[in-house]
């Protein structure tokens, strides 16, 4: 009976967990679907489910000069995530295997910074990047993105550094490397998983942030969330369009995303004790 | 080669109520000795290694390897190889990386390195696993990279902190004879950090007793074993330990039951700490010479058995050595008789220095 019970509730669990999923990745395919459909289909009211597939929104998003704000979503993103590592991975490692009495302030600070709400310091951010002639810059969104990301992926860094044997850094020392050789050769391959995972994020988070690019950007600096905010004009919204445009702004994250979920669960520091 | 010299070295860990991890060590490991530092957990023994080490701070005294005074220089200019508990090895790294690694940054040629790698893995028997990264072996071969990490770069002086410990009991006692065996074999001198008094007493040529950071006492084993200098040592060395009993003097002797024991020397107090080794003792005949003991446990391991029991008339423990194969039954009354008077080690119950006949 009991068997019986356990596999009854089993299958529901089953169709439930179907359910929620379902009903979580339901609004991801509703935009793909869309983005295939011409603007009359899209506009409907009920929603048509038969209609004839076309590329007309892909290359009308191109034709509306898609690609440099994929291009400097791109440039932002890269750069300013390989900022926060060479900046954060050193910081990581001070705050985490070389404390000393200030770490826990240190630490502290860092995460200050993320408790004012950004749109209370936008105004002098603007101010600043208009005096320093940066407005519409890509630089500017580098620098700002960097900031934006340190304080967590320094934190997040420094918890995959504590996990780092004490013995492994020491016998390193005591095999005659010294301290960058430890850092590069011994503790970042085993905490690589942690900084791709660390990577991640700061990407994710450079290439959906909105805020300050749509307030310190026009034509020149825009990246790919501003370009979205495009298509939603005063005669109305083009659902096609906007679908199509947020499909292949979703796809870059989607992509690196599926490649990364297979190193970042590779346990990498498995063995190196007992 | 060469001889290690801790002089007057301590290590104080700061605070408001410092601790004197190890307390002015003075000892000296000579040029390829195998000195084994035993105590209990928190003796310092372990920080007393990590000192010679460089990853411990030497806070008041010194330390030199061979002629230098290596006191304040970090661990790679100290010429020594360290072989931790957990092992340490690079995750990260095949067998013949983790091995090759110290060569590689001392910038020795690759072919060079090549041919040290194979001779060591060939020493440990290790050459099939070459290739191998460390999750893919057991605990033993792990133990093995480990030794052969060490032995690659030809230190002067090897460093163990417990390497035997992760290991599972049968093991243990294999590999323990091939550690003496390899170090018997190229002479380095090495210092070994262990809490199991029996890797003591069978690999060190020396071993060097800790007691919260002091240097109890630093003999050959069977010294420690026949003559410790005092009580902590006495109990600390031998399983099943030594019995010590504190007992009034009377006229010269103690009295154990209806037995009388004259001491080798004078006491100082009304009283003194004799100790008796269980195998110093044995069960003899009603009626014959010794005292009555009360049995509570008998540990039977084959051969022999250990007797536990109360001495009758008082509230004293004792354990014997008895035959393992005709054991006494439980709650039964024994008699039991001291082997050689000369086997009876005496202590002051004061300062539990050991008193001698002259």
């Amino acid at each position: 009976m009991t068997v019986k019970t356990n596999r009854l509730g089993g299958s529901a669990l089953t169709v439930l967990t179907w359910i929620v999923a379902l009903l979580f990745v339901f609004p991801v395919i509703w935009m793909v679907v869309t983005s295939f459909k011409h603007e009359v289909d899209a506009a409907t009211d009920p929603p048509t489910f038969a209609f004839t597939p076309t590329l007309e929104q892909f290359t009308t998003i191109l034709d509306r000069g898609f690609l440099p704000y994929l291009a400097n979503s791109a440039f932002v993103t890269v750069l300013s995530t390989l900022l926060v590592l060479l900046l954060g991975v050193p910081a990581a490692y001070a705050l985490s295997l070389a404390p000393v009495k200030q770490t826990s302030n240190a630490l502290g600070f860092f995460l200050s910074t993320k408790m004012l709400p950004i749109v209370a310091a936008i105004i002098p951010l603007y101010v600043i990047s208009q005096n320093l002639g940066m407005l519409d810059n890509v630089w500017a969104l580098i620098v700002l993105y960097a900031g934006m990301n340190l304080p967590l992926a320094v934190w997040m860094m420094r918890s995959f550094f504590l996990e780092v044997p004490t013995e492994m850094i020491e016998a390193a020392r005591v095999d005659g490397a010294k301290l960058p050789t430890v850092l590069y050769r011994v503790i970042l391959p085993v905490v690589a998983p942690g900084i791709a995972a660390t990577a991640l994020i700061c990407v994710i988070f450079s290439w959906t942030e909105f805020f300050y690019a749509v307030n310190l950007t026009a034509a020149q600096a825009g990246t790919v969330p501003v370009f979205l905010v495009g298509f939603i004009t005063s005669e109305g919204l083009f659902w096609a369009q906007l679908s199509a445009a947020a499909l292949l702004a979703s796809l870059p994250v989607m992509i690196v995303g599926w490649i990364a979920q297979n190193h970042l669960v590779r346990g990498l520091s498995m063995g190196a004790v007992k | 080669m060469a001889q290690v010299a801790y002089a007057g070295a301590s290590r104080v860990y700061p605070g408001a109520n410092s601790v004197r991890a190890v307390d002015g060590l003075d000892l000296c490991v000579g040029d390829g000795e195998f000195l084994v530092l035993v105590g209990p957990s928190g003796s310092g023994k372990s920080t007393a290694l990590r000192m010679a080490a460089g990853l411990e701070d030497v806070d008041e005294g010194a330390i030199s390897i061979g002629e230098r005074d290596v006191t304040h220089l970090p661990p790679k200019d100290r010429d020594i190889a360290m072989v931790f508990q957990s092992y340490a090895l690079y995750p990260h790294m095949s067998v013949r990386d983790n091995m090759a690694f110290s060569l590689k940054l001392r910038g020795m040629p690759k072919s060079d390195i090549g041919g040290k790698v194979e001779e060591a893995a060939g020493l440990l028997d290790l050459t099939t696993y070459l290739d191998r990264k460390p999750k893919a072996l057991s605990g033993g071969q792990r133990q093995r990279v480990a030794m052969g990490r060490a032995i690659v770069r030809e230190p002067s002086v090897f460093l163990m902190d417990e390497p035997l410990s992760n290991l599972d009991a049968k093991l243990r006692v294999e590999t323990r004879a091939n550690i003496a065996a390899l170090q018997r074999r190229l002479a380095t001198t090495t210092i070994y950090v262990t809490h199991d008094q029996v890797e003591a007493m069978t690999m060190g040529d020396r071993v060097a007793v800790l007691r919260d950071g002091v240097l109890q006492q630093c003999a050959s084993p069977r010294e420690l074993y026949d003559t410790p200098r005092n009580v902590f040592v006495a109990g600390f060395i031998g399983s099943p330990a030594m019995n010590l009993l504190t007992l009034p003097v009377d006229g010269g002797a103690v009295k154990l039951g209806e037995l009388e024991v004259r001491l080798p020397a004078p006491a100082a107090s009304g009283e003194v700490t004799i100790g008796v080794r269980p195998e110093s003792l044995s069960l003899v005949g009603a009626g014959e010479d010794g005292f009555d003991l009360q049995v509570e446990l008998v540990e039977e391991l084959g051969a022999d058995a250990y007797v536990h029991g109360t001495l009758a008339g008082h509230d004293e423990k004792l354990v014997v050595r008895a035959d393992g194969r005709t054991p006494p039954r439980l709650g039964e009354a024994v008699r039991v008789a001291l082997r050689d008077t000369g086997e009876v080690h005496v202590f002051d119950p004061e300062s539990g220095l050991r008193i001698d006949a002259d």
